[in-house]
């Protein structure tokens, strides 16, 4: 399971990739091997300000539908466009093309409390 | 949880193994849900059906047993035919659907749903005693012993040729023959199965099982064949617009509502449980009727998702949906008031906080 080491990992599947004030979000690996293939991604809260460990969208494989959890607090200021079209990105890139949100940081003290990779890989 | 004959082969092939019906099955292997159904529809693919229930029934009473349970007219069978049916329960609701192969005038075979084996099996028996029939002589629940594999898809036939000296490549759908195949002496080879690509289902005693798996897997690997899981037998079957049991057919909505009127069939000596009400329900026209229905706006219907008009009132319930891998499209089946049941109607899923557009179709293939 490819776990990269610059991330930050939420108990949800999440990943995070902070970039000075904004962070790039998105669903693990693991999560994407779990989902299996992923058909639908809907995150419709572009612009919205979204807490932590709410929802900012659903993404659906074949047979299943999840939320996609805040696994910080920040405003989404991007949603990744190309998912409309190939959100089998999700299984074939999940750390890289298969992105899903970028946010602003509201509360940088909640991303020291996020799980670093050998946390992350623990859980598994 | 049970296994069947096959479960460790499925484990050793790395599959995503799920509980279902009581038995440890794989959903996936590790290609992917729209790989393998993709494998189906333009090669074939192996099924393991071996959690599918079999019921024997034999002796005097057999014919008349078996058209008294279940709504085709089993007098249209003859040696080596099989017919897709259902069991009504009594109270305008169906049992279970499953297949009626006719072995002899006097034997057949009753192929019924995993999940619902027990429950049926108790509902035969009750029809069998009051007819004076024997419970394990004449009715005999054999689901423990037998294991079954469908090969299906458009080569499957012409790959497990190759296995036995009869004749099957021609064979006609929903038809059987006993024959020996890949080493075992006797096994029962039906053109039958659930995925609207053709194809066979096998059944050998658990006991052949071994080599019942290498011998397929054999004869279909020039052709490219594949294990298949329960998660791809679910988007062929729905995108073949076939009912599956809990979903779309249960206890709550009679074979005319579920669209299963080509089966339910009103002639002289066809008495069948709920055949008066059926008649009545087919004459008077139902209020809701099951219906294929395709997205035409982003988002995928789920079974329990209301189905509504333009002005957003409750017209009927999404039993099943999802995205079609072979043509991509978001497609659903499920039970709509008339008269917006009727063809290319528009309709409109809720899906959470928004509807998306849909109309009603005939088929998805």
């Amino acid at each position: 399971m490819n776990v990269p080491e610059n991330l930050k990992y939420s108990n949800d599947h999440e990943w995070v990739r902070v970039e000075g004030d904004v962070a790039y979000v998105g669903v693990t690996d693991f999560a994407q091997s779990q989902l299996g293939d992923i058909v639908f991604v809907e995150i419709e809260t572009e612009g919205e300000e979204v807490a932590q460990n709410e929802e900012f969208g659903t993404i659906e494989a074949v047979k299943t539908v999840s939320s996609l959890m805040m696994p910080v607090s920040g405003e989404v200021l991007e949603v990744n466009e190309a998912l409309e079209d190939s959100p089998e990105s999700v299984n074939s890139d999940p750390y890289g093309e298969g992105w899903m949100i970028k946010i602003s940081i509201e509360d940088a003290s909640q991303l020291d409390a996020l799980l670093s990779a050998e946390q992350y890989k623990a859980i598994l | 949880m049970k296994t069947t004959a096959f479960t460790q082969y499925h484990i050793e092939l790395g599959a995503r193994m799920a509980e279902f019906a009581g038995y440890n099955m794989p959903i996936e292997y590790n290609t992917g849900i729209k790989d393998e159904h993709n494998c189906v529809r333009e090669k074939l693919g192996v099924f393991d059906v071996s959690h599918m229930g079999e019921f024997w029934v034999e002796g005097p009473k057999a014919f008349e047993f078996v058209q008294k349970i279940t709504t085709n007219n089993v007098a249209d069978l003859t040696d080596g035919k099989v017919q897709y049916t259902c069991m009504p329960n009594g109270k305008g609701g169906i049992v279970d659907d499953l297949l009626v192969y006719r072995f002899r005038e006097d034997k057949y075979l009753l192929v019924v749903n995993a999940a619902n084996i027990d429950k049926d099996f108790a509902w035969a028996s009750k029809y069998a005693k009051e007819l004076g029939m024997e419970i394990g002589k004449e009715l005999i629940n054999v689901s423990e012993e037998w294991c079954q594999l469908a090969i299906q898809g458009p080569l499957a036939l012409k790959a497990m040729q190759k296995m036995t000296d009869t004749t099957v490549e021609d064979m006609e759908y929903y038809t059987f023959k006993e024959l020996s195949f890949g080493g075992i002496e006797r096994v029962c080879f039906s053109t039958t199965g659930y995925t609207g690509s053709g194809g066979c289902e096998i059944y050998a005693k658990n006991e052949d099982a071994d080599k019942l798996w290498k011998a397929v897997f054999e004869a279909g690997k020039e052709f490219g064949i594949q294990p298949i899981g329960l998660g791809a037998r679910d988007t062929l079957r729905l995108e073949a617009g076939f009912c599956l049991y809990g979903n779309d057919i249960d206890d709550e909505h009679c074979p005319i509502e579920a669209g299963l009127g080509w089966i339910t069939k009103f002639v002289d000596g066809n008495d069948f449980v709920d055949r008066e009400y059926n008649e009545k329900m087919k004459a008077e026209k139902p209020t809701r009727w099951l219906k294929c229905i395709e997205l035409l706006e982003k988002g995928i219907a789920r079974h329990g998702y209301a189905i509504e008009d333009a002005e957003g009132n409750e017209i009927g319930v999404v039993t099943s949906g999802t995205v079609s891998p072979m043509t991509g499209k978001s497609i659903a089946m499920g039970y709509v008031n008339a008269p917006f049941h009727k063809r290319d109607t528009e309709v409109f899923i809720r899906i959470r906080k928004k509807t998306a557009k849909g109309k009603i179709v005939r088929s998805f293939m």
